[in-house]
Protein backbone atom coordinates (compact mmCIF):
# COMPACT_ATOMS: atom_id res chain seq x y z
CA UNK A 1 0.00 0.00 0.00
CA UNK A 2 1.03 3.45 -1.25
CA UNK A 3 2.59 5.79 2.22
CA UNK A 4 0.46 7.58 4.03
CA UNK A 5 0.44 11.14 4.10
CA UNK A 6 0.72 13.32 7.68
CA UNK A 7 0.32 16.81 7.30
CA UNK A 8 2.00 19.24 10.19
CA UNK A 9 0.60 22.35 10.50
CA UNK A 10 2.50 24.52 13.19
CA UNK A 11 0.84 28.58 13.31
CA UNK A 12 4.28 29.29 15.01
CA UNK A 13 5.66 33.13 14.87
CA UNK A 14 9.32 33.02 16.27
CA UNK A 15 12.51 31.30 15.76
CA UNK A 16 12.49 28.77 17.42
CA UNK A 17 9.29 28.62 17.77
CA UNK A 18 7.87 26.30 20.77
CA UNK A 19 4.76 25.77 18.55
CA UNK A 20 7.11 24.40 16.01
CA UNK A 21 8.71 22.15 18.85
CA UNK A 22 5.65 20.49 20.37
CA UNK A 23 4.75 20.16 16.34
CA UNK A 24 7.54 18.17 15.59
CA UNK A 25 7.35 15.86 18.55
CA UNK A 26 4.09 15.28 17.76
CA UNK A 27 4.92 14.33 14.29
CA UNK A 28 8.31 12.11 15.28
CA UNK A 29 6.02 10.20 17.81
CA UNK A 30 3.47 9.22 14.98
CA UNK A 31 5.89 8.62 12.74
CA UNK A 32 7.65 6.41 15.24
CA UNK A 33 4.45 4.58 16.06
CA UNK A 34 3.30 4.15 12.34
CA UNK A 35 7.08 2.87 11.50
CA UNK A 36 6.76 0.38 14.64
CA UNK A 37 3.48 -1.37 12.96
CA UNK A 38 5.59 -1.33 9.66
CA UNK A 39 3.12 2.02 7.86
CA UNK A 40 5.40 3.95 5.55
CA UNK A 41 4.32 7.39 6.05
CA UNK A 42 5.44 10.76 4.15
CA UNK A 43 5.25 13.96 6.20
CA UNK A 44 4.60 17.66 5.30
CA UNK A 45 5.09 20.56 7.82
CA UNK A 46 3.83 23.42 7.01
CA UNK A 47 5.01 27.05 8.98
CA UNK A 48 1.79 29.39 7.89
CA UNK A 49 4.18 32.28 9.06
CA UNK A 50 5.57 31.60 5.21
CA UNK A 51 2.46 31.89 3.81
CA UNK A 52 0.41 34.44 5.78
CA UNK A 53 0.11 36.99 3.12
CA UNK A 54 -1.11 34.68 0.85
CA UNK A 55 -3.66 33.46 3.44
CA UNK A 56 -5.15 37.13 3.76
CA UNK A 57 -4.85 37.67 0.64
CA UNK A 58 -6.85 34.64 -0.24
CA UNK A 59 -9.59 35.88 2.27
CA UNK A 60 -9.65 39.18 0.84
CA UNK A 61 -9.90 37.89 -3.07
CA UNK A 62 -11.69 34.72 -3.05
CA UNK A 63 -8.66 32.68 -4.40
CA UNK A 64 -5.65 30.98 -3.28
CA UNK A 65 -2.06 32.23 -4.99
CA UNK A 66 0.03 28.99 -6.38
CA UNK A 67 2.31 28.65 -3.05
CA UNK A 68 -0.91 28.54 -0.64
CA UNK A 69 -2.61 26.77 -3.24
CA UNK A 70 0.19 23.66 -2.82
CA UNK A 71 0.05 23.96 0.76
CA UNK A 72 -3.63 23.34 1.10
CA UNK A 73 -3.39 20.48 -1.61
CA UNK A 74 -1.00 19.09 0.63
CA UNK A 75 -3.09 19.81 3.68
CA UNK A 76 -6.57 18.87 3.00
CA UNK A 77 -5.31 15.85 0.87
CA UNK A 78 -3.38 13.94 3.76
CA UNK A 79 -4.36 10.72 6.23
CA UNK A 80 -4.05 12.71 9.18
CA UNK A 81 -3.10 15.77 10.20
CA UNK A 82 -1.31 17.42 13.40
CA UNK A 83 -2.52 21.07 14.34
CA UNK A 84 -0.59 23.70 16.76
CA UNK A 85 -1.16 26.95 17.22
CA UNK A 86 -0.15 29.17 20.25
CA UNK A 87 -2.76 30.82 21.87
CA UNK A 88 -3.31 34.22 21.96
CA UNK A 89 -5.52 36.20 23.38
CA UNK A 90 -7.21 33.08 25.33
CA UNK A 91 -7.71 31.65 21.85
CA UNK A 92 -6.14 29.71 18.73
CA UNK A 93 -4.05 32.54 16.87
CA UNK A 94 -5.47 34.64 14.11
CA UNK A 95 -3.33 33.20 11.62
CA UNK A 96 -4.24 29.64 12.56
CA UNK A 97 -8.16 30.56 12.23
CA UNK A 98 -6.89 32.21 8.77
CA UNK A 99 -5.73 29.59 7.57
CA UNK A 100 -8.69 27.14 8.14
CA UNK A 101 -10.87 29.77 7.24
CA UNK A 102 -9.58 29.73 3.86
CA UNK A 103 -10.00 26.17 3.30
CA UNK A 104 -12.80 24.95 1.88
CA UNK A 105 -15.56 23.84 4.42
CA UNK A 106 -16.07 20.36 3.48
CA UNK A 107 -12.15 19.60 2.30
CA UNK A 108 -11.66 17.87 5.92
CA UNK A 109 -14.47 15.93 6.69
CA UNK A 110 -13.37 12.55 7.78
CA UNK A 111 -9.45 13.71 8.95
CA UNK A 112 -8.17 12.38 12.04
CA UNK A 113 -6.82 15.39 13.53
CA UNK A 114 -4.45 15.82 16.54
CA UNK A 115 -4.32 19.07 18.21
CA UNK A 116 -1.90 20.77 20.35
CA UNK A 117 -1.40 24.49 21.83
CA UNK A 118 1.09 26.61 23.52
CA UNK A 119 1.31 29.45 25.90
CA UNK A 120 3.14 30.98 28.23
CA UNK A 121 0.95 29.39 31.22
CA UNK A 122 -0.95 26.21 31.89
CA UNK A 123 -3.85 28.26 32.26
CA UNK A 124 -4.53 28.55 29.08
CA UNK A 125 -4.82 25.13 28.16
CA UNK A 126 -8.56 24.97 27.93
CA UNK A 127 -8.66 26.56 24.96
CA UNK A 128 -7.93 23.44 23.02
CA UNK A 129 -11.28 21.81 24.00
CA UNK A 130 -13.19 25.37 24.16
CA UNK A 131 -11.81 26.72 20.71
CA UNK A 132 -9.77 24.39 18.68
CA UNK A 133 -12.15 21.21 19.00
CA UNK A 134 -15.15 22.63 18.00
CA UNK A 135 -13.79 24.18 14.77
CA UNK A 136 -12.35 21.17 14.15
CA UNK A 137 -15.80 19.11 14.90
CA UNK A 138 -17.71 22.19 12.71
CA UNK A 139 -15.60 20.99 9.76
CA UNK A 140 -16.32 17.30 10.43
CA UNK A 141 -12.82 16.28 11.13
CA UNK A 142 -12.35 13.51 13.46
CA UNK A 143 -10.48 15.19 16.49
CA UNK A 144 -8.37 12.54 19.14
CA UNK A 145 -9.82 12.76 22.52
CA UNK A 146 -6.26 13.67 23.82
CA UNK A 147 -5.17 16.87 23.15
CA UNK A 148 -1.39 18.26 23.78
CA UNK A 149 -0.63 21.64 25.56
CA UNK A 150 2.50 22.82 26.31
CA UNK A 151 3.31 25.69 28.60
CA UNK A 152 6.34 27.14 28.89
CA UNK A 153 7.20 25.52 32.24
CA UNK A 154 7.14 22.00 30.42
CA UNK A 155 9.77 22.97 28.60
CA UNK A 156 12.21 23.08 31.87
CA UNK A 157 11.95 22.55 35.51
CA UNK A 158 8.43 23.39 35.91
CA UNK A 159 6.73 20.37 34.42
CA UNK A 160 4.61 17.88 35.39
CA UNK A 161 6.32 15.03 36.73
CA UNK A 162 3.56 12.90 36.62
CA UNK A 163 1.66 13.36 33.16
CA UNK A 164 4.94 14.54 31.47
CA UNK A 165 4.68 16.22 27.93
CA UNK A 166 5.97 13.41 26.16
CA UNK A 167 3.66 11.01 28.16
CA UNK A 168 1.25 13.30 26.76
CA UNK A 169 2.57 13.34 23.43
CA UNK A 170 2.91 9.74 22.99
CA UNK A 171 -0.69 9.17 24.47
CA UNK A 172 -1.78 11.66 21.62
CA UNK A 173 0.40 10.07 19.24
CA UNK A 174 -1.17 6.33 20.13
CA UNK A 175 -4.49 7.54 19.47
CA UNK A 176 -3.75 9.42 16.03
CA UNK A 177 -2.25 6.54 14.61
CA UNK A 178 -4.66 4.13 14.32
CA UNK A 179 -6.77 6.27 12.56
CA UNK A 180 -4.54 7.64 9.58
CA UNK A 181 -3.20 3.44 9.28
CA UNK A 182 -6.97 3.20 8.00
CA UNK A 183 -7.65 6.03 6.06
CA UNK A 184 -6.87 6.40 2.13
CA UNK A 185 -8.44 10.05 1.97
CA UNK A 186 -4.32 10.25 0.52
CA UNK A 187 -5.18 8.11 -2.40
CA UNK A 188 -8.72 9.11 -2.72
CA UNK A 189 -9.62 10.85 -6.29
CA UNK A 190 -11.65 14.51 -5.74
CA UNK A 191 -13.35 15.66 -8.37
CA UNK A 192 -13.56 19.71 -7.98
CA UNK A 193 -16.09 19.75 -10.10
CA UNK A 194 -18.16 16.88 -8.12
CA UNK A 195 -22.03 17.26 -7.40
CA UNK A 196 -25.03 15.27 -5.48
CA UNK A 197 -26.10 12.48 -7.86
CA UNK A 198 -29.28 13.66 -7.45
CA UNK A 199 -29.33 17.50 -9.24
CA UNK A 200 -31.42 17.65 -11.84
CA UNK A 201 -30.23 20.44 -14.10
CA UNK A 202 -33.87 21.21 -14.19
CA UNK A 203 -34.94 21.72 -10.43
CA UNK A 204 -35.60 19.03 -7.69
CA UNK A 205 -39.13 19.75 -7.27
CA UNK A 206 -41.62 16.42 -7.73
CA UNK A 207 -45.16 17.56 -8.76
CA UNK A 208 -47.24 14.96 -6.63
CA UNK B 1 -16.61 36.45 -32.68
CA UNK B 2 -17.67 39.14 -30.39
CA UNK B 3 -15.59 41.73 -28.14
CA UNK B 4 -17.35 44.52 -25.65
CA UNK B 5 -17.99 45.57 -22.33
CA UNK B 6 -19.72 44.98 -19.00
CA UNK B 7 -20.64 47.09 -16.37
CA UNK B 8 -21.36 46.17 -12.58
CA UNK B 9 -22.29 49.85 -11.98
CA UNK B 10 -20.00 50.69 -8.95
CA UNK B 11 -20.40 54.05 -7.43
CA UNK B 12 -16.69 53.90 -5.94
CA UNK B 13 -15.00 57.29 -5.05
CA UNK B 14 -11.84 58.37 -7.16
CA UNK B 15 -8.91 57.41 -4.31
CA UNK B 16 -6.93 59.94 -6.96
CA UNK B 17 -9.59 62.80 -6.43
CA UNK B 18 -11.75 62.04 -3.44
CA UNK B 19 -14.74 62.68 -6.13
CA UNK B 20 -17.44 60.16 -5.23
CA UNK B 21 -20.63 60.15 -8.10
CA UNK B 22 -23.67 60.30 -7.31
CA UNK B 23 -26.17 57.58 -8.76
CA UNK B 24 -27.50 60.29 -11.25
CA UNK B 25 -24.38 60.90 -12.74
CA UNK B 26 -23.14 57.36 -12.65
CA UNK B 27 -26.07 56.45 -14.39
CA UNK B 28 -25.47 59.46 -16.81
CA UNK B 29 -22.07 58.36 -17.58
CA UNK B 30 -22.43 54.55 -18.19
CA UNK B 31 -24.85 55.47 -20.58
CA UNK B 32 -22.48 57.53 -22.29
CA UNK B 33 -19.60 54.72 -22.35
CA UNK B 34 -22.07 52.03 -23.50
CA UNK B 35 -22.97 54.57 -26.64
CA UNK B 36 -19.22 54.91 -27.07
CA UNK B 37 -18.97 51.26 -26.80
CA UNK B 38 -20.87 51.41 -29.92
CA UNK B 39 -19.14 53.73 -31.47
CA UNK B 40 -15.56 52.30 -31.39
CA UNK B 41 -17.23 49.13 -33.18
CA UNK B 42 -17.55 46.82 -29.86
CA UNK B 43 -20.34 44.09 -30.22
CA UNK B 44 -21.71 43.82 -26.77
CA UNK B 45 -22.47 46.05 -23.58
CA UNK B 46 -24.11 44.34 -20.57
CA UNK B 47 -25.09 45.77 -17.44
CA UNK B 48 -25.16 44.54 -14.14
CA UNK B 49 -27.83 43.71 -11.72
CA UNK B 50 -27.39 44.71 -8.20
CA UNK B 51 -30.02 45.79 -4.93
CA UNK B 52 -27.36 47.11 -2.67
CA UNK B 53 -25.16 50.03 -2.02
CA UNK B 54 -22.24 50.70 -3.43
CA UNK B 55 -24.29 49.41 -6.92
CA UNK B 56 -26.78 51.61 -8.23
CA UNK B 57 -28.34 49.53 -11.30
CA UNK B 58 -31.38 47.45 -10.22
CA UNK B 59 -32.94 47.27 -13.74
CA UNK B 60 -30.54 46.50 -16.24
CA UNK B 61 -33.47 45.70 -18.67
CA UNK B 62 -34.85 49.54 -17.85
CA UNK B 63 -30.89 50.91 -18.96
CA UNK B 64 -30.73 48.13 -21.66
CA UNK B 65 -34.27 49.72 -23.01
CA UNK B 66 -33.17 53.00 -23.48
CA UNK B 67 -29.67 51.98 -24.63
CA UNK B 68 -31.79 49.87 -27.42
CA UNK B 69 -33.32 53.55 -28.70
CA UNK B 70 -29.90 55.32 -28.49
CA UNK B 71 -27.82 52.47 -30.49
CA UNK B 72 -28.00 50.33 -33.92
CA UNK B 73 -26.27 48.00 -33.79
CA UNK B 74 -24.32 46.81 -30.15
CA UNK B 75 -26.48 43.66 -28.77
CA UNK B 76 -27.55 45.04 -25.41
CA UNK B 77 -26.34 42.17 -22.56
CA UNK B 78 -26.64 41.58 -19.21
CA UNK B 79 -24.15 40.99 -16.16
CA UNK B 80 -25.82 39.77 -14.93
CA UNK B 81 -29.72 39.16 -14.68
CA UNK B 82 -30.31 37.27 -11.03
CA UNK B 83 -32.24 34.32 -12.08
CA UNK B 84 -32.74 33.57 -8.03
CA UNK B 85 -34.03 36.71 -6.93
CA UNK B 86 -36.48 37.65 -9.60
CA UNK B 87 -39.42 36.46 -10.29
CA UNK B 88 -38.72 34.37 -13.78
CA UNK B 89 -42.35 35.69 -14.93
CA UNK B 90 -40.89 39.02 -14.54
CA UNK B 91 -38.06 38.20 -16.57
CA UNK B 92 -39.96 35.93 -19.32
CA UNK B 93 -42.08 39.64 -19.83
CA UNK B 94 -39.52 42.38 -19.17
CA UNK B 95 -36.63 40.68 -21.55
CA UNK B 96 -39.44 40.16 -24.07
CA UNK B 97 -40.47 43.37 -23.98
CA UNK B 98 -36.22 44.63 -24.39
CA UNK B 99 -36.42 41.99 -27.11
CA UNK B 100 -39.28 43.73 -29.17
CA UNK B 101 -37.98 47.01 -28.34
CA UNK B 102 -34.69 46.31 -29.34
CA UNK B 103 -35.79 44.64 -32.94
CA UNK B 104 -33.66 41.10 -31.10
CA UNK B 105 -30.70 43.14 -30.34
CA UNK B 106 -30.06 41.50 -26.68
CA UNK B 107 -29.80 38.62 -25.05
CA UNK B 108 -29.17 38.22 -21.21
CA UNK B 109 -26.76 36.51 -18.50
CA UNK B 110 -28.55 34.57 -15.99
CA UNK B 111 -26.23 34.78 -12.28
CA UNK B 112 -27.05 33.96 -8.43
CA UNK B 113 -25.36 36.73 -6.78
CA UNK B 114 -23.57 36.40 -3.87
CA UNK B 115 -24.94 39.03 -1.47
CA UNK B 116 -25.85 37.56 1.38
CA UNK B 117 -28.56 40.13 2.25
CA UNK B 118 -30.33 40.33 -1.01
CA UNK B 119 -31.98 36.64 -0.89
CA UNK B 120 -34.01 37.74 2.37
CA UNK B 121 -34.81 41.01 0.72
CA UNK B 122 -36.78 39.36 -2.00
CA UNK B 123 -38.10 36.45 0.10
CA UNK B 124 -35.34 33.81 -0.49
CA UNK B 125 -32.65 31.91 1.36
CA UNK B 126 -29.17 31.78 -0.72
CA UNK B 127 -28.89 28.42 1.14
CA UNK B 128 -30.84 27.84 -1.81
CA UNK B 129 -29.15 29.50 -4.64
CA UNK B 130 -28.30 26.78 -7.05
CA UNK B 131 -32.23 25.07 -6.45
CA UNK B 132 -33.70 28.74 -7.19
CA UNK B 133 -31.65 29.44 -10.42
CA UNK B 134 -32.33 25.76 -11.63
CA UNK B 135 -36.07 26.00 -10.94
CA UNK B 136 -36.82 29.40 -11.95
CA UNK B 137 -35.10 29.21 -15.73
CA UNK B 138 -36.86 26.00 -16.31
CA UNK B 139 -39.81 28.09 -16.00
CA UNK B 140 -38.40 31.04 -17.61
CA UNK B 141 -37.85 28.64 -20.68
CA UNK B 142 -41.14 27.39 -20.99
CA UNK B 143 -42.74 30.81 -20.47
CA UNK B 144 -41.12 31.76 -23.59
CA UNK B 145 -41.28 28.76 -25.48
CA UNK B 146 -44.86 27.74 -24.67
CA UNK B 147 -48.14 29.63 -25.47
CA UNK B 148 -50.27 28.99 -22.32
CA UNK B 149 -48.42 27.53 -19.21
CA UNK B 150 -49.51 25.39 -16.24
CA UNK B 151 -46.49 25.15 -13.96
CA UNK B 152 -46.14 24.18 -10.33
CA UNK B 153 -42.92 24.67 -8.40
CA UNK B 154 -40.90 25.01 -5.00
CA UNK B 155 -40.11 28.50 -5.28
CA UNK B 156 -43.53 30.13 -6.88
CA UNK B 157 -47.07 30.55 -6.50
CA UNK B 158 -48.10 27.97 -9.10
CA UNK B 159 -49.83 29.12 -12.35
CA UNK B 160 -52.18 27.91 -14.34
CA UNK B 161 -53.47 28.31 -18.21
CA UNK B 162 -50.56 31.73 -17.70
CA UNK B 163 -49.45 33.01 -21.30
CA UNK B 164 -46.49 35.47 -20.79
CA UNK B 165 -46.46 38.45 -22.80
CA UNK B 166 -45.51 39.75 -25.08
CA UNK B 167 -44.12 36.50 -26.96
CA UNK B 168 -40.88 36.50 -28.29
CA UNK B 169 -40.34 38.23 -31.28
CA UNK B 170 -40.87 36.01 -34.16
CA UNK B 171 -41.13 33.05 -32.14
CA UNK B 172 -37.48 33.06 -31.03
CA UNK B 173 -36.54 32.90 -27.63
CA UNK B 174 -33.54 35.62 -26.46
CA UNK B 175 -30.39 33.69 -26.32
CA UNK B 176 -29.44 33.04 -22.47
CA UNK B 177 -25.57 32.68 -20.95
CA UNK B 178 -25.26 31.33 -17.74
CA UNK B 179 -22.75 33.06 -15.40
CA UNK B 180 -21.01 31.11 -12.99
CA UNK B 181 -16.81 31.80 -11.48
CA UNK B 182 -17.25 28.49 -9.57
CA UNK B 183 -20.47 26.56 -9.61
CA UNK B 184 -20.31 23.08 -11.46
CA UNK B 185 -23.91 22.95 -11.23
CA UNK B 186 -24.37 25.99 -13.74
CA UNK B 187 -21.73 24.66 -16.00
CA UNK B 188 -23.94 21.71 -16.04
CA UNK B 189 -27.32 23.03 -16.59
CA UNK B 190 -26.18 25.97 -19.85
CA UNK B 191 -24.81 22.45 -21.21
CA UNK B 192 -28.11 20.34 -20.23
CA UNK B 193 -29.60 23.16 -22.22
CA UNK B 194 -27.01 23.93 -24.91
CA UNK B 195 -27.39 27.72 -24.01
CA UNK B 196 -23.75 29.55 -23.34
CA UNK B 197 -21.61 29.51 -20.41
CA UNK B 198 -20.03 32.53 -19.42
CA UNK B 199 -17.17 32.59 -16.89
CA UNK B 200 -15.98 35.92 -15.40
CA UNK B 201 -12.82 35.14 -14.55
CA UNK B 202 -11.25 38.41 -13.81
CA UNK B 203 -10.61 37.56 -9.71
CA UNK B 204 -9.68 34.08 -10.62
CA UNK B 205 -6.96 32.08 -11.60
CA UNK B 206 -6.94 30.76 -14.91
CA UNK B 207 -6.42 27.21 -14.44
CA UNK B 208 -9.87 27.49 -12.16
CA UNK B 209 -11.47 28.85 -15.77
CA UNK B 210 -9.59 25.90 -17.59
CA UNK B 211 -11.31 23.23 -15.63
CA UNK B 212 -14.73 25.33 -15.45
CA UNK B 213 -14.77 25.68 -19.13
CA UNK B 214 -13.64 21.77 -20.26
CA UNK B 215 -16.21 21.00 -17.66
CA UNK B 216 -18.84 22.56 -19.67
CA UNK B 217 -17.62 21.40 -22.86
CA UNK B 218 -17.69 18.08 -21.90
CA UNK B 219 -21.20 18.18 -20.76
CA UNK B 220 -22.45 20.47 -23.55
CA UNK B 221 -21.54 17.30 -26.01
CA UNK B 222 -22.64 14.90 -23.72
CA UNK B 223 -26.16 16.44 -24.18
CA UNK B 224 -25.82 15.85 -27.98
CA UNK B 225 -25.64 19.84 -28.54
CA UNK B 226 -22.58 19.40 -30.74
CA UNK B 227 -19.00 18.73 -30.30
CA UNK B 228 -17.44 20.15 -26.95
CA UNK B 229 -15.32 22.63 -28.82
CA UNK B 230 -18.73 24.04 -30.61
CA UNK B 231 -20.12 24.89 -27.07
CA UNK B 232 -21.17 28.22 -26.32
CA UNK B 233 -17.85 29.97 -24.22
CA UNK B 234 -17.95 33.83 -22.66
CA UNK B 235 -15.10 35.52 -21.03
CA UNK B 236 -14.59 38.31 -18.66
CA UNK B 237 -11.29 40.24 -19.01
CA UNK B 238 -10.02 42.82 -17.21
CA UNK B 239 -7.71 45.94 -18.11
CA UNK B 240 -6.14 49.14 -17.82
CA UNK B 241 -4.12 49.99 -20.95
CA UNK B 242 -1.87 53.03 -22.43
CA UNK B 243 0.80 53.73 -24.58
CA UNK B 244 3.30 53.16 -22.31
CA UNK B 245 3.15 50.47 -20.34
CA UNK B 246 4.94 52.13 -17.34
CA UNK B 247 2.30 54.65 -17.71
CA UNK B 248 -0.78 51.90 -17.66
CA UNK B 249 0.75 50.94 -13.91
CA UNK B 250 1.27 54.09 -12.22
CA UNK B 251 -1.96 55.47 -13.44
CA UNK B 252 -3.75 52.74 -12.61
CA UNK B 253 -2.03 51.57 -9.07
CA UNK B 254 -4.12 53.69 -7.03
CA UNK B 255 -7.16 52.33 -8.61
CA UNK B 256 -5.80 49.35 -7.63
CA UNK B 257 -4.88 49.29 -4.54
CA UNK B 258 -8.33 50.79 -3.39
CA UNK B 259 -10.21 48.59 -5.69
CA UNK B 260 -13.77 46.95 -3.75
CA UNK B 261 -12.85 43.56 -4.47
CA UNK B 262 -8.98 43.50 -4.55
CA UNK B 263 -7.98 46.67 -2.77
CA UNK B 264 -5.66 46.49 0.05
CA UNK B 265 -4.99 42.83 -0.72
CA UNK B 266 -2.20 41.34 -3.12
CA UNK B 267 -0.08 43.71 -4.82
CA UNK B 268 -0.86 44.33 -8.31
CA UNK B 269 2.01 42.68 -9.67
CA UNK B 270 0.96 39.44 -7.53
CA UNK B 271 -2.67 40.07 -9.30
CA UNK B 272 -1.86 40.42 -12.60
CA UNK B 273 0.80 37.12 -12.90
CA UNK B 274 -2.15 35.55 -10.79
CA UNK B 275 -5.54 36.41 -12.45
CA UNK B 276 -6.26 37.87 -16.28
CA UNK B 277 -6.01 41.48 -15.13
CA UNK B 278 -3.38 43.40 -17.66
CA UNK B 279 -2.65 46.48 -16.88
CA UNK B 280 0.06 47.91 -19.64
CA UNK B 281 0.35 48.62 -23.43
CA UNK B 282 -1.92 47.84 -26.20
CA UNK B 283 0.20 45.45 -27.45
CA UNK B 284 0.40 43.31 -23.75
CA UNK B 285 -3.31 43.61 -23.88
CA UNK B 286 -3.53 41.84 -26.98
CA UNK B 287 -1.24 39.09 -25.92
CA UNK B 288 -3.03 38.15 -22.93
CA UNK B 289 -6.52 38.11 -24.60
CA UNK B 290 -5.78 35.96 -26.62
CA UNK B 291 -3.60 33.97 -24.13
CA UNK B 292 -7.38 33.09 -22.71
CA UNK B 293 -7.94 30.72 -26.29
CA UNK B 294 -4.73 28.33 -24.97
CA UNK B 295 -6.81 27.74 -22.00
CA UNK B 296 -10.78 27.53 -22.70
CA UNK B 297 -9.96 26.93 -26.87
CA UNK B 298 -11.75 29.13 -29.15
CA UNK B 299 -14.53 30.89 -27.71
CA UNK B 300 -17.55 33.25 -28.57
CA UNK B 301 -17.63 36.24 -26.44
CA UNK B 302 -14.98 38.36 -24.92
CA UNK B 303 -15.92 40.96 -22.30
CA UNK B 304 -13.87 43.49 -20.72
CA UNK B 305 -14.33 45.50 -17.18
CA UNK B 306 -13.54 49.18 -18.06
CA UNK B 307 -15.71 51.55 -16.19
CA UNK B 308 -14.89 50.60 -12.22
CA UNK B 309 -12.90 51.09 -9.08
CA UNK B 310 -13.98 55.06 -9.41
CA UNK B 311 -12.35 55.45 -12.88
CA UNK B 312 -13.50 58.88 -14.51
CA UNK B 313 -15.39 58.90 -16.95
CA UNK B 314 -12.61 60.55 -19.42
CA UNK B 315 -10.26 57.84 -18.44
CA UNK B 316 -12.98 54.95 -19.66
CA UNK B 317 -13.91 56.55 -22.66
CA UNK B 318 -9.72 56.92 -22.96
CA UNK B 319 -9.99 53.15 -22.48
CA UNK B 320 -12.73 52.06 -24.91
CA UNK B 321 -10.95 54.28 -27.73
CA UNK B 322 -8.17 52.41 -27.18
CA UNK B 323 -9.52 48.72 -26.50
CA UNK B 324 -11.70 49.79 -30.11
CA UNK B 325 -8.95 51.34 -31.86
CA UNK B 326 -6.09 48.95 -31.12
CA UNK B 327 -6.96 46.11 -29.67
CA UNK B 328 -10.38 44.45 -30.72
CA UNK B 329 -9.27 44.50 -34.42
CA UNK B 330 -6.01 42.86 -33.70
CA UNK B 331 -7.90 40.27 -31.85
CA UNK B 332 -10.60 39.92 -34.18
CA UNK B 333 -7.71 39.03 -36.93
CA UNK B 334 -5.95 36.89 -34.99
CA UNK B 335 -8.93 35.08 -32.95
CA UNK B 336 -10.51 34.65 -36.52
CA UNK B 337 -7.04 32.75 -37.63
CA UNK B 338 -6.55 29.12 -37.76
CA UNK B 339 -9.97 28.82 -36.28
CA UNK B 340 -11.85 25.99 -37.56
CA UNK B 341 -14.89 26.58 -39.78
CA UNK B 342 -17.04 24.65 -37.54
CA UNK B 343 -17.07 26.73 -34.84
CA UNK B 344 -20.30 28.64 -34.14
CA UNK B 345 -20.05 32.38 -33.64
CA UNK B 346 -22.28 33.18 -30.51
CA UNK B 347 -26.19 32.85 -31.50
CA UNK B 348 -27.85 36.40 -32.78
CA UNK B 349 -31.86 36.51 -32.81
CA UNK B 350 -30.75 36.63 -36.66
CA UNK B 351 -29.11 33.19 -36.16
CA UNK B 352 -31.23 31.82 -33.86
CA UNK B 353 -34.33 32.90 -36.31
CA UNK B 354 -32.46 31.32 -39.51
CA UNK B 355 -32.10 27.93 -37.66
CA UNK B 356 -36.25 28.30 -36.20
CA UNK B 357 -36.94 28.70 -39.83
CA UNK B 358 -35.67 26.10 -41.05
CA UNK B 359 -36.86 23.57 -39.31
CA UNK B 360 -40.38 24.95 -37.94
CA UNK B 361 -41.53 21.52 -36.86
CA UNK B 362 -38.81 21.60 -34.04
CA UNK B 363 -40.48 22.61 -30.89
CA UNK B 364 -39.62 22.14 -27.83
CA UNK B 365 -41.39 19.81 -26.12
CA UNK B 366 -42.19 20.15 -22.12
CA UNK B 367 -38.92 20.08 -20.28
CA UNK B 368 -39.03 17.07 -18.50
Amino acid sequence: MAARKLAVVSAGLSQPSSTRMLADRLADATVARLTEQGVEVEVTTVELRDVASDIMNNMLTGFASPKLEAVIDAVTGADGLIAVTPIFTTSYSGLFKSFFDVLDNRSLTDMPVLIGATAGTARHSLALDYALRPMFTYLHAVVVPTSVFAASEDWGSGADKIKTLPDRIDRAAGELVPLIAASDRSSQVRDPFGFDASLSPVGGFQPS
Amino acid sequence: MQFGIFSVGDITTDPTTGQTPTDASRLQDILTIAQHAETVGLDVFAMGEHHNPPFFPSSPVAINSYLAAKTDKIILSTATTLITTNDPVRIAEEYAMLQHLSGGRMDLTLGRGNTGPVYPWFGEDIRQGIPLALEKYALLRRLWREDVVDWEGQFRTPLQGFTSTPRPLDGVPPFVWHGSIRSPEIAEQAAFYGDGFFSNHIFWPASHTAKMVAFYRQRFEHYGHGRADQAIVGLGGQVFMRKNSQDAVREFRPYFDNAPVYGHGPSLEDFTSQTPLTVGSPQEVIDKTLGFRDYVGDYQRQLFLMDHAGLPLKTVLEQLDLLGEEVVPVLRREFAANRPTDIPDAPTHASLRAVADAAPALVESEVK
